[in-house]
């Protein structure tokens, strides 16, 4: 009844920092459409794995497999740096916990998102403009400040800009480290109801790194519980919320206030 | 042929923080629901119903046994099942009530129920949420509100209506009408039987007597699937 092939699979991630662990033995599969949510605190190696999935580390040892757009499954070791580069401006999306690490604070909210969108070849200015406009509409930012920096942006304005700039090129994955991190609650929010919106309506794959578990409840699908580098448990989101079975997801559970 | 059926199905809880104390909840839990037919389970607080249809909608994991629901031609074991096979299951054929309305920031009550049919057939399932709505005496006023200053019975009705929109074969219903009055226990008693003739095969847990007398086909007694102390 789902017998396609997954988009995403990681087999043995295991990354050695000198002596000090990363993370070891990962392996997970993410199909088309699926969001997982990778929890744990702060040093349990979240980040790690999402920058070893999304090749800017090199693992110690394990591989990574992605399903390229021509259907053909390929080891992303072995692909060029210009295939690499090419995955990341077009397939992939990368937000940051920080806006600033995934924009050009220097450059217009316009031509923020407008430059993905020449990067897979777009050439006609009033076409960009025109798409980069509705797409600060879908993300709730007035489409009255496109010309504006985002250094006047506030710190959920740039996030949404970020993630704009990310989805604009209509990729099939996205990687999220901790989107709603340093944000208001009411801020937090909104983030979470348009990501959630977007996710689904665009129908993407996703992996986001977040250590809040209500987060992880509202967009996920299924949840993989880190601790120390490793993968503690992993399953559907209201099973490892609901029905936590190891001590350190039980512990993790009982310790925040019921989202 | 039955839509669903539990065999031998068991849960226990292992509590790690509290010196690894094993909490058993239910063992050897047997019933087959029909196509059509209603189920009510019965038993006293704490008997494990609200578990066991955790166990069928796969939020619980199952330690023992097998819980058989029937996809087609193929029958698919829950318990042993991806997680992905789960929420293809949810998708298309197991629909659940639960007690509360986990509610989303700023979505309007109308869009809570419509998601129901998914995002992409939200304009669709507008027209037959604003039905269900009115069915359940949710004034229109509220539609374009969030749930969550919604009263408790309010959110209960938008919870319904959210789990009745779509026509899936397996429903589960986890105390529906607790918080409701006699008009809206009513509606949701005619929604119910509508399911039935539809050939939906429900698995309820009720507590008040006559909904319970007006739904059920069968009451299953959780307290002889108990654990021995």
């Amino acid at each position: 009844m789902t017998d396609e092939r997954p988009l995403l699979s990681a087999e043995g991630l295991t990354k050695w920092y000198g002596r000090q662990l990363g993370c070891r033995d990962v392996s997970f599969e993410l199909y088309e459409g699926e969001v997982l949510a990778v929890v744990g605190e702060s040093g349990s190696g979240k980040t790690t794995l999402l920058q070893l999935l999304s090749t800017q580390l090199e693992p110690s040892a394990g591989r990574v497999h992605y399903r390229m757009r021509d259907d053909v499954t390929r080891d992303l070791a072995a692909l060029s740096d210009a295939e690499r580069r090419f995955l990341f401006r077009t397939d992939w999306g990368y937000v940051h916990q920080e806006p600033t690490l995934g924009l050009r604070m220097a450059v217009s909210a316009g031509a923020n998102v407008g430059e993905r969108l020449m990067a897979v070849g777009a050439r006609h200015y009033g076409r960009i403009r025109g798409t980069a406009t509705s797409w600060l509409d879908r993300v709730e930012i007035d489409p009255g400040r496109i010309d504006e920096t985002p250094r006047s942006y506030s710190g959920g304005m740039r996030q949404r800009l970020q993630i704009a700039r990310n989805l604009v090129t209509e990729p099939r994955l996205v990687f999220m480290d901790e989107p709603t991190g340093g944000l208001d609650v009411s801020v937090q929010a909104r983030l979470l109801d348009l990501l959630r919106g977007l996710v689904a309506d665009l129908g993407l794959a996703a992996v986001i790194v977040t250590h809040d578990l209500a987060v992880a409840r509202l967009l996920s699908h299924r949840i993989m519980v880190m601790k120390g580098g490793e993968m503690v448990e992993s399953g559907l989101a209201d099973q490892v919320l609901d029905d936590p079975r190891e001590a350190y997801t039980q512990l993790l559970v009982s310790s925040i206030l019921p989202p | 042929m039955d839509a669903l059926r539990l065999s031998g199905a068991g849960k226990t809880f292992t509590m790690h923080l509290q010196g690894g104390i094993r909490l058993p909840v239910v063992a050897d839990v047997n019933f087959a629901v029909e196509s059509g037919q209603c189920v009510v389970l019965a038993g006293p607080s704490g008997a494990g119903k609200s578990s066991i249809l955790k166990m069928i909608y796969g939020s619980y994991r199952c330690d023992q046994g097998e819980i058989l629901v029937r996809h087609g031609n193929a029958l698919v074991d829950i318990t042993n099942a991806q997680p992905r096979q789960v929420l293809h299951l949810r998708r298309h054929l197991i629909g659940y009530v639960s007690q509360f309305l986990r509610v989303v920031p700023r979505v309007p009550a109308l869009d809570v129920v419509a998601e129901a049919l998914g995002r992409s057939g939200l304009a669709a399932g507008r027209a037959r949420a604003a039905d269900l709505l009115r069915r359940l005496n949710i004034p229109e006023r509220l539609w374009s509100l969030p749930p969550a200053t919604f009263s408790g019975g309010e959110q209960q009705r938008i919870n319904i209506a959210r789990g009745f929109l779509p026509e899936l074969p397996i429903l589960l219903l986890d105390e529906p009408t607790a918080s409701l009055d006699a008009e809206n226990r009513r509606a949701v008693v005619d929604l119910v039987a509508e399911k039935k003739r539809r050939g939906a095969a429900i698995v309820a847990i009720v507590h008040d007597e006559d909904v319970r007398n007006a739904i059920a086909d069968r009451v299953v007694d959780v307290t002889r699937f108990a654990v021995a102390a």
